[in-house]
């Protein structure tokens, strides 16, 4: 090959690439398919495998389904749903309305960036947006605890209701914590579990806290 | 290649007949006509090139000149990404921390030191004080959501951060500043440690007393748990500073700022019960005494700024 005697590679262009073979890897013929589906088929896969999400945070399971295909659409609803839900619950609705709903949002977002942070520090194997994934997944207890604290308020505010919603939401917080410590703690070494426990813990802690202290007017 | 010599007539110049905005257009357009000499040979130059390579010459250059900048740009977008990733490992070394460590020294930041002759060990995390900021953010919007604290212009969560990260970084640079000018021996990293531990009394105070609405109990948890994790800290600045007036200045100020801002978190976020208190205080009433409280224009002002600055730049 005499043409590629003269090749030569100038010093400040990095060589790279990687050595590992992906597995699984979609062909091109069926990255092309994907578009010419028609979009109910897209729709649908899309929404079957944030129900399979679902059902893994439901019950938690050793599986890695959650991390491994992450995506972030499970968590915009839920978020987006909790904090219309939390919206208007306060003592001046008249100018509360806009604050809270970017409350929420802000406080679930900006706390489980600080919490992927707080485990990538700490020395985790997880990657930042399988974190997110992760944390966003695990807001659906609560989310199903508002609904049912919403519906426990329609009936009357007294204080049977209050022991109720207490009770509904610090069962569905232990679970949302347990859920998410299931996924995020193995990836942590193991005497170091606890570092990365405390601030989900405080994370879901106050969120469950804005759901209970939330009176509709 | 179109930049013609710019050269200036000075007899033009020193002409004060007329407005010197005559001159200045002469002058102009006297510029634009040899850059448009010299644009015609650079462009005859690159047509010789041209005819030299044929017509694809021209768009291949265009086109390789595309491809540079592209090129660059995608340079420096990487080299950035790669700074910021970075950037997360320098921080690494301060989180690297056991649990039994971090409950070491949650304890002993509440016990005073009592040699105050050697310099004291200060360890540089930062896991436990950021901790420690978070879980007085929640007791902060707790203390706020129960004394039902309406905040204008604002949001609760805003606040309480703002307020919390606020007095944690800012107080630790003033106090760094301090220990520079006052030639104490410590870093920043360290600083923030030693403050962030000193909030665990705060915490600690705060979520006893919001709960608990006793007046003078408030007042004995701020003066025994503030005081001692105060003293803790005033100590350790002892040990690392040489002279009186530089201790006393130092001491002084992280005293002060430290237990007043125990005094602001209780008595701006948390309602007071009056009835409690008339029982409690009898006639001598002091002086501030809500029952819901607005947080001052000024100070709401500072705070929600201060929020808005951390949000944009998240």
């Amino acid at each position: 090959f005499p043409g590629l005697a003269d090749v030569s590679i100038s010093q400040d262009i990095p060589v790279e690439g990687e050595i590992t073979v992906p597995v699984g890897s979609h062909s091109p013929d069926e990255d092309y398919s994907t578009l010419d589906e028609p979009v109910k088929d897209t729709i649908m896969r899309d929404l079957k495998a944030v129900g399979k999400k679902f059902v893994h945070v439901m019950y938690p399971r050793k599986s890695s389904a959650l991390l491994r295909d992450w995506d972030l659409w499970g968590p915009l609803v839920l978020c987006v749903s909790l904090a219309l839900m939390l919206q208007g619950g306060s003592a001046d609705s008249k100018d509360d309305g806009g604050p809270q709903f970017a409350e929420v949002f802000v406080i679930i977002w900006f706390g489980a960036v600080v919490i992927t942070l707080n485990s990538k520090l700490l020395g985790g194997t997880i990657s930042f947006f399988q974190s997110l994934c992760v944390l966003g997944y695990c807001v659906l207890p609560l989310t199903v605890a508002m609904l049912v604290c919403r519906l426990v308020l329609l009936a009357g505010s007294g204080t049977v209701s209050f022991i109720i919603r207490l009770i509904v939401v610090g069962a569905m917080f232990g679970w949302s914590t347990l859920a998410s410590t299931a996924f995020l703690a193995d990836s942590q070494p193991p005497n170091r579990k606890a570092l990365v426990v405390y601030p989900i813990f405080l994370f879901y802690f106050v969120i469950s806290w804005m759901i209970l202290t939330f009176t509709p007017q | 290649q179109g930049g013609g010599s710019a050269v200036i007539d000075m007899e033009n110049m020193d002409d004060t007949s007329g407005s010197s905005f005559e001159d200045m257009g002469e002058m102009h357009q006297r510029m634009k006509e040899e850059e448009e000499e010299a644009e015609g040979e650079a462009g005859a130059g690159e047509e010789e090139d041209g005819e030299f390579l044929g017509m694809k010459g021209l768009r291949g250059q265009l086109g390789r000149q595309v491809a540079d900048q592209m090129w660059q740009v995608g340079k420096r977008q990487a080299s950035r990404a790669f700074s910021l990733y970075a950037n997360i490992d320098i921080l690494r070394p301060y989180f690297d921390v056991e649990p039994v460590q971090v409950r070491a020294r949650l304890l002993e930041s509440m016990i005073p030191l009592k040699m105050i002759n050697f310099p004291q060990k200060i360890a540089g995390e930062l896991y436990g004080p950021l901790m420690l900021v978070f879980t007085l953010v929640a007791i902060l919007l707790h203390g706020m959501k129960t004394s039902d604290t309406i905040i204008r212009e604002g949001t609760l969560m805003g606040t309480a951060i703002g307020t919390c990260f606020g007095y944690w970084l800012g107080v630790s640079s003033f106090m760094y500043f301090l220990a520079y000018l006052c030639n104490a021996q410590i870093t920043m990293v360290q600083m923030l440690s030693l403050l962030g531990y000193g909030l665990f009394g705060h915490c600690i105070t705060l979520l006893v007393t919001y709960n608990i609405h006793f007046h003078s109990l408030f007042y004995i948890f701020w003066l025994v748990v503030g005081g001692l994790s105060t003293l803790r800290m005033v100590a350790v600045l002892v040990s690392r500073t040489v002279g009186h007036t530089q201790r006393l200045i130092l001491c002084g100020t992280l005293a002060a700022l430290h237990m007043l801002f125990l005094l602001y978190l209780h008595f701006a976020y948390h309602k007071v019960v009056e009835g409690i208190l008339d029982t409690l205080e009898g006639p001598n009433m002091p002086p501030f005494q809500r029952v819901a409280r607005d947080i001052p224009v000024v100070s709401n002002a500072v705070l929600n700024t201060t929020a808005k600055a951390i949000a944009l730049t998240l």
